[in-house]
């Protein structure tokens, strides 16, 4: 614990018109697991990417083994042992598991050929895929993994590097419980071998878990540091966001009404052989539970005309609908706001006014032409609304913070008006006094009648926003839990395959 | 867009150096027929560069634009000559038969998932082809009987404005580009156009139907390219089909490039594609003017187009 190796010196860094840091002081020492929390936008991923070379700071001295330098390079964070977990993954789609863990570093065979090595790449690969206890092959593309797959990737390349420091910027964002549980394993293991982990993370149970150290980061500047025994979650909001949070769960106004969306017998390509069956009513919010590969983000999908349906029917307010394409399912007020922000919810290059008219670019045009007035209206007005961090609407998305560009991809659905709303995680790094602002809307959409299905992985969202919760295992349903019933066992003895 | 519209500027600063340059050395380069005939090429370069740019910014290529400039160019001669068809059903005729050749290089695209390089390099090899079949790999042209006054007032004309003979080619190109900058810059199509190039994805999760999207701007670049075919078949009034038109398709992605087109798509903008084509041809005329050997003509663009990407 008293070897301090890495130290961070008033660091700033400051954006046109944000001040992403204002002389940050930090520092990590030998084996400390540190949890670094705040506010979506409050300077984490900033801080992390100056320790990981990839951002130079305006200000400051970085001190790395007593050695001060103003910034780093990313070779030279390499060199220092600091291995990185970036919060937007950055995979290689073509190529498999094995490929992108050790790009760049591929076992050669000898002579001049170079050729990768692949047996060895194989046996190297293996010992970190036992380690996670992931449910796929070295040899899959990376493209045909879920966004949880891709995350287990990214944490595997990190931990292949032999790091003396690891940092990991919301690894868990898209992980269920028992995934995380796995990682969390992991880092004890990392500290037990004298390996440093700074983990970020909204869901503040997991910093209670395994921290040493918690610090707390508001507006670019540290506003509190909690030593272990120190560490709870009401402790830290109050340090994030300056008051009490209260409890998740708000009930409907009403009791729920009819059957808006009816999926019956549903097959998808990854469980062709499964049948899914499940309603979801007016006014209600289905929790949709499970782990990691369930089937949950295959049914949505589905659904929203994405995918293709292998077989099955959907029903909207009791009528069979055919929905090829997902401007079909948006014609009919059905809408899906996906897990994978940088893939599918966003152009990163875009602007924020830009991103939330799209689905609905043609109310905001006078004959075939786009009114820029009316974008930004409405951009200022969901701005305020779900209180995205920004200066400005017409700044590109991929500025933003991770959690305020999760925010603009829930503002696009928004915008519009729904009959069925599909949440694929929808605070995906979203902090928790956001979180709290949108669940109060989601009731307030269902309470006006609006029918929600919130795939989560999530355990303390599933239990404390839903109304019901489906669980799915292997892509089958594996059963249905109403609120007297709910709780953290039962759901995930459903969603192991079990009965409770 | 702001950025964009500084590189349109640097583009123009560019130009305006390049042109300086030309005039210190060789002042003819300011003679009003000089500025006259490169307007005259920048007009027609720059529809089909236009043409283009719609297709490079969904993020594909069309590689067959010089091929159909051949194959309409000589069909077009053959209908209002040899056929006797009335020339404005020779237009409607020609810039359908674009059309076409665009929706079919769409579906292609869009439907069957071919890559539009390959799509559009058979498309090259084949129309062609099929040019030189058509005419027997004759030169087709104008017989001295044959004359379409108003037809080549149109196409080939120029008008004098304050003293200056302007080319209509530049007249139909400052039509073509208006109306491409509000399609492209104002409307919901030109948005939709860019965000497919930008992340199909996202798009199709927008609800963009992105497969029509595509088809469309392929339909728009083979319309749009018909119509430069019309204009150059009247200023050159005779093709060879198996040269006319050859590597027009790489001045025009040129031309693009430079005028900040990304060939990944969702970039570009028509104010720089317009001012992509003016750097082109005042290079074309530099070759000429500074005595360069005119077998040099392509290293120097090539080596100026590499420059202006580079200071990007
Ligand atoms: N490249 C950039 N250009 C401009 N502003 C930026 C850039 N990167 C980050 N910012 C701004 O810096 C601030 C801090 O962002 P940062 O990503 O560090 O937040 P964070 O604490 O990681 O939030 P989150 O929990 O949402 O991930 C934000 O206001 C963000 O908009
Ligand atoms: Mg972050």
């Amino acid at each position: 614990m008293s070897e301090r190796f890495l130290e961070l010196i008033d660091i700033s860094k400051i954006y046109p018109g944000v001040t992403a840091l204002d002389r940050v002081s930090f520092s990590v020492s030998r084996g400390e697991v540190i949890g670094l929390v705040g506010e979506n936008g409050a300077g984490k991923s900033t801080l992390m990417r100056v320790l990981g070379g990839v951002t130079e700071p305006s200000g400051g001295t970085i001190r790395i083994d007593g050695v001060a330098r103003a910034s780093l390079t990313v070779a030279e964070a390499i060199k220092a042992g600091i291995a990185f977990v970036h919060q937007e993954l950055n995979l290689f789609d073509n190529l498999d598991v094995a490929g992108n863990i050790f790009i760049g570093r591929e076992p050669l065979h000898a002579g001049p050929l170079k050729l990768i090595d692949r047996k060895r790449l194989r046996a190297q690969v293996r010992p970190l895929l036992e380690r996670l206890a992931v449910d796929f092959e070295a040899d899959r593309l990376v493209a045909e993994l879920s966004l949880a797959q891709r995350q287990l990737v990214e944490i595997m390349k990190a931990l292949s590097l032999d790091a003396r420091l690891v940092i990991m910027d919301e690894p868990t964002s898209s992980l269920t419980l028992t995934e995380t549980d796995r990682l969390l394993q992991v880092i004890d293991g990392l500290k037990a071998q004298g390996v440093s982990v700074i983990f970020i993370t909204h869901r503040l149970n997991e910093v209670k878990r395994c921290a040493d150290r918690a610090v707390v980061l508001r507006d670019g500047r540290v506003v509190g540091a909690l030593a272990r025994e120190a560490i709870a979650p009401a402790t830290l909001i109050r340090l994030m966001i300056g008051r009490d949070l209260k409890s998740l769960y708000i009930p409907p106004a009403s009791p729920p009404g009819d059957r808006v969306l009816d999926i019956v017998e549903v097959r998808t390509a990854t469980y062709p052989d499964r049948a899914v069956s499940l309603s979801v009513r007016r006014g209600e919010i289905l929790g949709l539970a499970g782990l990691v590969g369930s089937g949950r983000t295959e049914l949505a999908r589905a659904v929203f005309g994405i995918d293709p349906l292998r077989g099955g029917s959907i029903r909207l307010e009791g009528e069979p609908i055919r929905i090829a394409e997902p401007s079909a399912a948006i014609e009919r007020g059905i809408y899906l706001v996906p897990e994978d922000r940088k893939r599918s919810g966003l152009l990163l290059d875009f602007s924020i006014a830009e991103n939330i008219s799209l689905p609905d670019l043609a109310s905001y045009a006078r004959g075939m032409l786009v009114q820029t007035a009316a974008e930004v209206q409405n951009a200022r007005r969901q701005r305020e609304r779900l209180n995205i961090r920004t200066p400005d609407v017409m700044t590109a998305v991929g500025t933003l913070s991770g959690g305020n560009q999760q925010k603009v991809v829930l503002a696009k659905w928004l915008s519009m008006r729904p009959r069925l709303l599909i949440f694929d995680e929808p605070t995906r790094g979203i902090d928790v006094g956001a979180k709290q602002d949108i669940y109060q809307l989601l009731r307030r959409l269902a309470d006006a009648g609006v029918a929600i299905l919130m795939i989560s992985s999530d355990m303390e969202e599933v239990i404390g926003v839903s109304d019901r919760i489906a669980v799915m295992h292997e892509g089958a349903i594996s059963g249905f839990l109403e609120r007297n019933q709910f709780s953290e066992h039962n759901v995930l003895e459903l969603a192991v395959g079990h009965t409770v | 867009m702001n950025a964009l519209q500084k590189k349109d500027l640097s583009l123009l600063v560019l130009i305006i150096v390049v042109g300086t340059v030309v005039a210190l050395i060789n002042p003819r380069f300011l003679l009003v027929g000089n500025i006259s005939n490169t307007a005259n090429q920048v007009g027609l370069f720059g529809v089909f560069s236009i043409a283009e740019a719609f297709v490079i910014i969904t993020g594909g290529i069309e590689l067959s634009v010089g091929s159909v400039i051949a194959l309409l160019g000589v069909v077009f001669i053959d209908l209002i000559v040899n056929h006797g068809i009335n020339w404005i059903a020779a237009c409607a005729f020609v810039i359908a038969g674009g059309l076409a050749i665009g929706a079919v290089h769409g579906l292609l695209v869009s439907r069957m998932h071919i890559q539009p390089f390959v799509v559009t390099l058979c498309g090259l090899l084949i129309y062609r082809g099929v040019a030189r079949y058509y005419t027997e790999d004759a030169t087709a042209g104008f017989g001295f009987s044959s004359s379409f006054p108003t037809l080549e007032w149109m196409t080939a004309g120029r008008t004098n404005i304050l003293n200056f003979p302007l080319p209509h080619s530049v007249v139909v190109l400052f039509v073509v580009g208006a109306v491409a900058w509000v399609v492209l810059h104002r409307s919901v199509f030109g948005r939709y156009l860019y965000a497919v190039g930008k992340n199909e994805e996202a798009a199709r999760y927008s609800g963009i139907r992105s497969g029509r999207i595509v088809v469309s701007a392929y339909v728009i670049c083979g319309g749009l390219t018909a119509l430069a075919a019309i204009l150059i078949a009247m200023y050159t009034r005779s093709i060879s089909p198996a040269v006319h038109g050859s590597f027009y398709e790489l001045y025009a992605i040129a031309a693009a490039v430079l005028g900040g087109c990304s060939l990944r798509g969702g970039e570009g903008s028509i104010m720089g594609v317009v001012l992509g084509t003016i750097l082109l041809q005042v290079l074309q005329n530099l070759v000429n003017l500074l005595g360069i050997p005119s077998s040099l003509n392509f290293a120097v663009m090539g080596t100026v187009i590499l420059i202006g990407v580079l200071a990007d």
